[in-house]
């Protein structure tokens, strides 16, 4: 079963159409590249299936449970939303770390509210947090920050930030992990640093949909690489194939002009 | 006793009205303002199409009305844009001509000034929740915090430092602008002062009020730089 379905999605901003039937599927532990101009419509795609958007018609399915089809009149309560939302973790482009918390404090703020929630949590509190604080620091000993820990996003560089934003991302355990353009905010020099704690997910089979301008990088770390060309998927497959023999003629300008 | 002390002591005794129209009015305008704040920022309203003749032939054109939000904003203009002391008088005179019991002098004093101040406050907490990046928002509703999580957890820490500078101002104004009260007749401090000139031609007693003001205004001035050198840790 595929851990992602999405079919048909089409959504429109006001008479603007955005996406014009997205349909593909991916498995557990597959890394998936979004690549394609700007405003073919990769944001709006990541931003549908993150419920940051609700997209006008087509289906979602996750993990054989459809949480989007409009048109079969599905429609999710409140907790499963909820729970579809922490399906997906989202790794912006801004980073949109929170500035006031240090950053052991930005990955572990989302559960210790969550925490809040449990029936023992009264009781075990302090276990509880202690348990969310190892985890965490495990995460950021991950990306590489575990001495940065007591810092502020302040007081960090981008490539920093945008790592503490992909530990707090996996702090919820999501099963699929999106990034959109993660590197694009950075100076270049940062975007190494970065990329590579992608890689070392992809190694450990961590499920991860990647928008991203970096073609070398796509083509190396993706099972499969999507081309998106006016909202559409123009084409698909492994990225051997996408970058030789699969490339349409509008593909090959653009990946001329990514150079 | 002296007369020296004897003025202190009773323009003492006018600043303690003076601070308490100040304390009562901050606690009733800061939430009346927030209120309003979120009044004007309310989406709840109807989007209705016009239909026009655009380049591409008939197009709709859509146009929302937020009745809330309208409101809100009307009620935030009139009041900033009409004196204090008009809106004082009305209050305080105004149930009279309508046939109606006057309200004590302190009440209306103090209903006046929490409804302006809540107005120019309302401003400004507006400026500061809308100045808050939508990924803020965006990065708590994909960690799964709900709407009401991510104000109180993540935005309004955020907002009170951007709003800290101008709350400031006002909050110095509204020390001076509580002179307003003597109008009606609440005895605060400079109607103490001035009551030395009507009595017995002593002028410096009115100026004297000046050290009171100064002292509070002073004392403001260097509780907001340690709220803002609190929050200086991070940046936003
Ligand atoms: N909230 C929005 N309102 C109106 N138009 C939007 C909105 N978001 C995106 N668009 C439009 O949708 C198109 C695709 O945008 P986007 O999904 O950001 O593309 P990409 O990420 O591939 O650059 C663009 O033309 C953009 O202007
Ligand atoms: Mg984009």
């Amino acid at each position: 079963m595929s851990i992602l379905e999405v079919k048909d999605l089409y959504k429109s901003f006001g008479k603007t159409q955005v996406l014009r039937g997205i349909s593909f599927s991916m498995e557990q532990g597959e890394v998936l590249s979004i690549i394609g101009s700007s405003g073919s419509g990769k944001t709006t795609l990541l931003r549908c299936l993150t419920s940051l958007e609700r997209a006008d018609s087509g289906s979602i399915t996750v993990n054989g449970k459809t949480v989007f089809d409009p048109a079969a009149g599905v429609k999710l309560t409140r907790e499963e939303a909820r729970e579809n939302q922490l399906q997906f973790g989202m790794v912006f482009q801004q980073f949109n770390l929170f500035p006031q918390y240090s950053v052991l404090d930005n990955v572990t703020l989302a559960r210790r509210l969550h925490a809040k929630e449990l029936p023992d949590y009264a009781s075990r509190k302090k276990q509880i947090i202690e348990e969310i604080e190892t985890d965490a620091m495990y995460l950021l000993d991950r990306v590489g920050l575990a001495q940065k820990a007591k810092n502020y996003p302040c007081q960090l560089s981008g490539g920093q930030q945008q790592r503490v934003a992909i530990a707090r991302a996996l702090a919820m355990k999501p099963a699929i992990l999106c990034f959109d353009e993660p590197t694009s905010a950075l100076d270049p020099e940062l975007t190494g640093e970065v990329l590579a704690v992608i890689r070392s997910l992809a190694s450990q089979h961590t499920t991860m949909i990647i928008v991203t301008h970096e073609m070398n990088f796509a083509r190396d770390v993706s099972d499969t690489v999507l081309f998106m060309d006016g909202g559409i998927v123009a084409v698909k497959g492994a990225p051997d194939y996408v970058f030789g023999e699969g490339a349409t003629p509008r593909m090959r300008t653009f990946i001329g002009k990514m150079g | 006793m002296s007369m020296f002390w004897s003025v202190t002591l009773n323009l003492l005794e006018g600043f303690g009205m003076t601070l308490t129209l100040f304390a009562l009015t901050l606690l009733f305008a800061i939430p009346l303002g927030l209120l309003i704040a979120f009044g004007s920022m309310s989406k709840l309203g109807k989007t209705f199409y016009r239909k026009t003749s655009g380049s591409e032939g008939k197009e709709k054109k859509p146009f929302a009305v937020y009745p809330i939000a309208a409101l809100c904003k009307f009620f935030v203009w009139v009041i900033r844009g009409t004196p204090l002391m008009l809106q004082l008088i009305v209050i305080f005179y105004g149930p009279g001509l309508l046939g109606y019991d006057l309200l004590p002098r302190f009440t209306a004093v103090l209903i006046a000034f929490s409804i302006n101040y809540a107005c120019y406050f309302s401003e400004i907490f507006r400026g500061g929740i809308e100045s808050i990046p939508k990924g803020q928002y965006e990065a708590g509703q994909v960690l799964g915090m709900t709407r009401v999580q991510t104000f109180f957890h993540v935005v309004l820490l955020q907002v009170v430092k951007r709003i800290i500078p101008p709350m400031g101002n006002e909050i110095i104004t509204l020390v001076k602008d509580t002179s307003l009260a003597r109008v009606i007749s609440v005895y605060e401090i400079i109607w103490n002062a001035q009551a030395y000139i009507k009595r017995e031609g002593l002028l410096w007693p009115l100026l004297y009020t000046a050290v009171f003001y100064l002292l509070f205004s002073g004392f403001l001035s260097l509780l907001f730089g340690y709220i803002e050198k609190k929050l200086d840790y991070f940046k936003s």
